[in-house]
């Protein structure tokens, strides 16, 4: 079946793993800017790795039939550096105009500090004035939900946020309901132990119903799984779910979000089919 | 006609069919750790806020209530909302420690 994961670090992955992407059925990726597990030195280097982001990532992907698109800021385990924020900050709109460059993400809070709030903030008023989509990135483990409530309610607080707009991630079951009644997207991390297994994806997806649900599979450096979603939708076969809703969490879903932005090929690809 | 939401799709007699040995495992596993915590070169662990928060989660499964997964997941949270004043450690620890909380 073909896929998008809406969420897939590719800088950190071998070719290898987009060719068995590919033969799984993957079409597109978006790729946020994130934590490479050590600390940058320099702002210089993050212009390095938006280049690769929107350069190399690309060609890589292509080579085997997959659209990649990306996401740009200064990740939450790095927002307590106020400084290197600005200056990370100040290199972004030079890259926004590049063409698989779709928003700001993945911003957010790792620790909920009150400059990793500062920074988060710094991006969102980027996105706004760039009329960018955002990509959010919550806490993990047991920052998470104080980490999402704060999100949620400072976004919910600002009248300038189209909440459709916003992809609130790596949602879990304590977090996914404050992110849907705010009417934001939310997204399901298909991640070993941290995270979320394909099982409790499942169940979320038939307790709150598919709407604004992607998953993906924040494959990393860390121990993690590109093929996260084909692996989800052979387990949504195994719990009795029909093709057209397995496609509508694997396809659907991340097309409709992320063709808001006009550079998504694949949406505009779908809106042509369906026109005629 | 699709499923009402929240409902599984599978009864329950498929769902044991299907799942029965992954869970039974799980069981086990669990049931194993706890043994081990108790034959432990030393015992000085009792008081873990992680350990501690494990054994609330455990009472939870067993109690006959809903929602589970979301009480136990409270358990390991941090329910505060307030900021930190600044970063303290980088990662997180999978529980929530009142007792060295900053107030
Ligand atoms: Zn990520």
């Amino acid at each position: 079946m073909e896929y998008v994961d809406l969420h897939a670090h590719m800088v950190s992955r071998t070719t290898d793993d987009y060719r068995r992407m590919a033969m799984t059925g993957c079409v597109a990726v978006t790729e946020p800017a994130f934590w490479a597990g050590y600390d940058h030195p320099s702002a210089a280097v993050f212009a390095d790795y938006f280049d690769r982001l929107t350069d190399f990532e690309p060609k890589r992907a292509a080579a085997v039939g997959i659209e990649h698109y990306t996401w740009l800021c200064l990740n939450p385990k790095e927002g307590e550096d106020r400084a290197l924020a600005r200056e990370v900050i100040d290199l972004i709109p030079g890259f926004l105009d590049r063409p698989n460059v779709l928003g700001i993400g993945e911003i957010g809070l790792n620790r909920v500090t009150r400059n990793e709030l500062a920074t988060f903030v710094d991006h969102v008023e980027l996105a706004l004035e760039h009329e960018q989509l955002i990509h959010i990135h919550t806490p993990h483990l047991e920052d998470k939900y104080k980490g999402t409530r704060v999100i949620v309610e400072t976004l919910a607080a600002d009248g300038r946020i189209d909440p459709s707009r916003v992809m609130v991630d790596h949602a879990e079951e304590h977090t996914i309901e404050m992110i849907l009644e705010h009417g934001f997207w939310t997204g399901l991390t298909l991640y070993p132990t941290t995270k979320v297994s394909p099982g409790r994806a499942i169940d979320m997806v038939e307790i709150y119903g598919p709407e604004r649900i992607c998953v993906a599979s924040a494959c990393d450096w860390g121990d993690s799984d590109p093929l996260a979603v084909p692996a989800l939708v052979l387990e949504m076969r195994r719990r009795g779910h029909p093709e057209t809703l397995i496609r509508q969490v694997v396809y659907a879903n991340p097309v409709e979000f992320l063709g808001q932005s006009p550079k998504f090929a694949l949406a505009r690809r779908e809106r042509e089919t369906t026109t005629g | 006609m699709a499923s009402p939401q929240g409902t599984s799709p599978l009864t329950q007699r498929e769902l044991i069919d299907t799942y029965f040995m992954d869970h039974r495992v799980q069981v086990l596993e669990l049931a194993a750790y706890l043994d081990r915590l108790d034959r432990a070169a030393a015992l000085d662990g009792e008081d873990d806020f992680r350990l501690r928060a494990t054994r609330e989660a455990l009472a939870v499964l067993t109690d006959g209530e809903k929602d589970r997964t979301l009480r136990a997941q409270m358990i390991f949270s941090d329910p505060r909302t307030d900021l930190l004043p600044s970063l303290d450690r980088k990662g997180a620890l999978g529980a929530y420690d009142a007792d060295s909380a900053e107030s």
